[in-house]
């Protein structure tokens, strides 16, 4: 017993105090990207070429599809004038999928609180179920550390539980592969209504690296179910998850 | 007739012509001679020709040999009932091409898609995830208890049958697949733009490893050469990677028997030591870190100090919550004897990583087949005799000390370097070559294998994850445990599922 309130206290306190204050990033942190069309060289399309998932547009409008994107240096690397650049910016989840599209020279509509009744329901308990279809285990292991006690995720009401049964939200990772699409839609039915649903990471949104393959079926947009809340990413940074869950339940500004 | 294998070092490519390629039946004799002299089946598989390839694992001499067949039309003598190593490679071959292994003794499903030639082994009419012939135990006292796909954790999805007597489990049978989305099949003809997302992505907790393998096989067969720099940081990535990840098992381990302080310590000390890796290159996971040619990314004077200052406050309160768990009695008591598998039964099953080398097994690709900066800095290779859940928890912290001083010693080999490039990108691939490319992840030997096809693109592409291996070790550690084990079994392997599911 000693020894344990020996090493509790050589170890410290260490939860963070989002969101009165931002936790330390990363300085090298590729967050929502930046791309300032007056910048471009005329004609050029390196970066539309080599992202790998499709995700730029230059015309009609130039803009960047956040639910595809895969944060990764394929445009930035590419660009020969700096027109295209990874922010700082954590905050990334938005309540549409049209919101996901980032247009030059605008800024992202991010997330916007429930609706009164259902912020009424959710928003001092969420109760959170979290299914892994077809992810690499990336989203997944971002959403877990949110329960450790570096975020400690229950002082925002927020709890990650074990059963549909009983859970108010699903949270999505992967791009729903054949062989979970099943299990997927039973865990989904086995959630009593009303309910939201939460999709994490480029995967659960449109597919992510896989999204051109026959064995998956595109994340949730592929399968038509409707979502409440996308967090980009690939993996998102905890950050963007715990900022958007908080913007959801109308807990951060 | 036997014939000797073509000996390739790692990250090394050589011409299709100079592997020998032999009849089948001699290619199989060779495989079980080459076992019986001590080597180990790293890969065994077939390519759309219909062309068969096994690379064995030597690790007393520190090269791979390498055999080329063609298989029979529709089916092949299965060599499983002498050679159990090759169960899952077998079924997996049946899986993929349609060619029956026949006297397979355990011929099921491993993926459950269809089969790419169009040619079902099983023949299914419709092909459902999890549903195959489950093994079971009949009696009045026998119960069976199914679990998944979907878990109650955070983890990914898989099927467990457990065949109970009482509290007691006389067999495990475990059913994978339902993260299946055709990596392999997506990386022929490539390499693609998505290419280097899927392998960071195979499994996305060992995302340094599988780049680096990848990379491994790239630069073999453009014949390029990697900056020292990259070396260094490959290295440094990679035991970041196996430090996070060692320390959140050991966390879990913990909480599975419910000592709740270090499991709670250990929670924040895993994402501490991800952080290290998003210094690096920005990504917790190590995402753009690797790249064929080298890495994407070089640390200054002033940040390889932050790393090591970083590295060392980690790795204070990672010692103290870590011997603080391995001191406690309690925990011991439910951690000794628990999940034990035997070594022979290790070296049948063809475990590879930590849970080998918990039962004594010398396998360690960094000692034994070492490339980059492990050729410069020899890491000590930890073993352990128990094999049981205690011996993978001690066989964990011990890498975890050794890691945190291999890290010190290249983070000052890095800084003395001149700065130059880290990245030289790879030209066009050797046409009709093999390459390999084997890295220690933090779960055992990743191996990554690539075929180049008369235009220099990629033919056959095999990755290998140690779960791949790993997980028969984990239903052969259930058998005669309390099925209330079973959590902290699973936990002391941490298996990937997407990493086998592919």
């Amino acid at each position: 017993m000693l020894k344990i309130l020996r090493a509790r206290i050589q170890q410290g306190f260490h939860t963070n105090h989002f969101p009165q204050e931002v936790p330390a990033l990363p300085d090298r942190l590729r967050g929502a990207p930046i791309l300032e069309r007056a910048r471009c060289l005329e004609g050029c399309r390196a970066c539309v070429e080599d992202c790998p998932t499709d995700a730029i547009e230059l015309a009609p409008v130039p803009r960047i599809d956040l639910g595809k994107c895969l944060f990764c240096t394929a445009c930035t690397e590419v660009c020969p004038t700096g027109a295209m650049q990874h922010g700082s910016d954590y905050r990334l989840a938005t309540r549409t999928r049209p919101d996901l599209f980032l247009e030059s020279g605008k800024a992202l509509e991010l997330a916007r609180s429930l609706e009164a009744k259902a912020l009424a329901l959710f928003g001092r308990s969420l109760k959170v179920r979290v299914v892994s279809a077809g992810g690499c285990n990336g989203c997944e292991v971002d959403v877990n550390v949110l329960s450790t006690i570096g975020w400690d995720l229950g002082r925002f009401g927020i709890q990650i539980v074990a059963s549909p049964r009983h859970a108010d939200a699903v949270v999505i990772c992967g791009p729903i592969t054949h062989n979970m699409a099943e299990a997927t839609r039973k865990t989904l039915e086995a959630t009593p209504d009303p309910k939201l649903v939460i999709a994490v990471g480029a995967c659960a949104i449109s597919g992510g690296p896989y999204l051109h393959q026959a064995e998956q079926h595109g994340g949730c947009e592929g399968l038509g179910i409707p979502v409440d809340l996308y967090i980009p990413g690939c993996p998102p940074h905890p950050l963007t998850i715990l900022d958007g869950l908080l913007r959801l339940l109308n807990k951060v500004e | 007739m036997k014939r000797q294998p073509a000996h390739l070092a790692n990250g090394e490519a050589r011409s299709l012509s100079a592997i020998p390629n032999l009849e089948f039946s001699a290619f199989q004799k060779t495989i079980l001679h080459e076992l019986a002299n001590g080597a180990r089946l790293a890969c065994l598989c077939a390519d759309r020709t219909g062309a068969g390839y096994a690379v064995l694992a030597e690790e007393a001499k520190q090269r791979f040999g390498v055999l080329r067949t063609q298989f029979p039309e529709k089916e092949f003598t299965s060599l499983t009932p002498q050679c159990p190593q090759a169960h899952l490679f077998e079924r997996e071959i049946a899986e993929q091409w349609g060619l029956l292994p026949v006297d397979h003794p355990w011929l099921k499903p491993v993926r459950f898609h269809p089969a790419w030639t169009g040619r079902d082994v099983w023949e299914r009419e419709a092909i459902q995830p999890g549903v195959m012939d489950f093994y079971r135990v009949e009696g009045e006292t026998i119960h069976e208890v199914a679990v998944g796909p979907v878990h109650a954790g955070v983890i990914e999805p898989g099927h467990f049958r457990f065949q109970c007597h009482g509290e007691t489990v006389f067999h495990l049978e475990i059913a994978l697949g339902f993260q299946h989305r055709g990596i392999e099949r997506a990386l022929e003809g490539g390499p693609h733009k998505l290419t280097l997302k899927m392998m960071e992505t195979a499994a996305g907790d060992t995302t340094i490893g599988h780049a680096w393998a990848h990379a491994l096989v790239m630069e073999a067969l453009a014949g390029s050469e990697v900056p020292a720099r990259a070396h260094h940081h490959r290295a440094i990535a990679l035991e970041l990677e196996r430090l996070a990840n060692h320390t959140g098992d050991l966390g879990a381990l913990a909480g599975d028997v419910g000592f709740l302080p270090t499991a709670a310590f250990c929670g924040r000390l895993r994402g501490d030591w991800l952080n290290l890796t998003a210094l690096l290159c920005g990504s917790r996971l190590g995402r753009d870190l690797v790249r064929p040619g080298g890495v994407g990314f070089d640390l200054d004077a002033t940040q390889i100090e932050e790393l090591r200052l970083r590295l060392e406050a980690a790795f204070t309160d990672t010692a103290n919550a870590v011997e603080l768990l391995l001191a406690t009695p309690s925990v011991l008591a439910r951690f000794e004897g628990t999940g034990k598998i035997e070594r022979f039964a290790a070296e049948d099953a063809g475990l590879v990583g930590p849970a080998a080398r918990a039962c004594g097994l010398p396998r360690d690709a960094r000692t034994h087949f070492p490339v980059g900066f492990y050729q410069d800095l020899k890491l000590p290779m930890v073993l352990d005799h128990d094999g049981d859940v205690a011996a993978r928890a001690r066989i964990r912290w011990a890498e975890i000390q050794a890691s945190v001083q291999f890290i010190r010693q290249a983070l000052e080999g890095l800084a003395e370097l001149p700065t130059g490039p880290t990245l030289v990108p790879c030209g066009p691939l050797a046409p009709n070559h093999l390459a390999l490319g084997v890295v220690e992840g933090w779960r055992g030997e990743l191996v990554h294998m690539a075929i180049t096809d008369s235009e220099g693109r990629l033919g056959r592409y095999k990755v290998v994850d140690p779960s791949f291996h790993n997980w028969t070790g984990l239903a052969l550690a259930m058998r005669g445990q309390e099925i209330s084990d079973f959590p902290l079994c699973n936990k002391s392997f941490n298996l990937s599922y997407c990493g086998f599911d592919l």
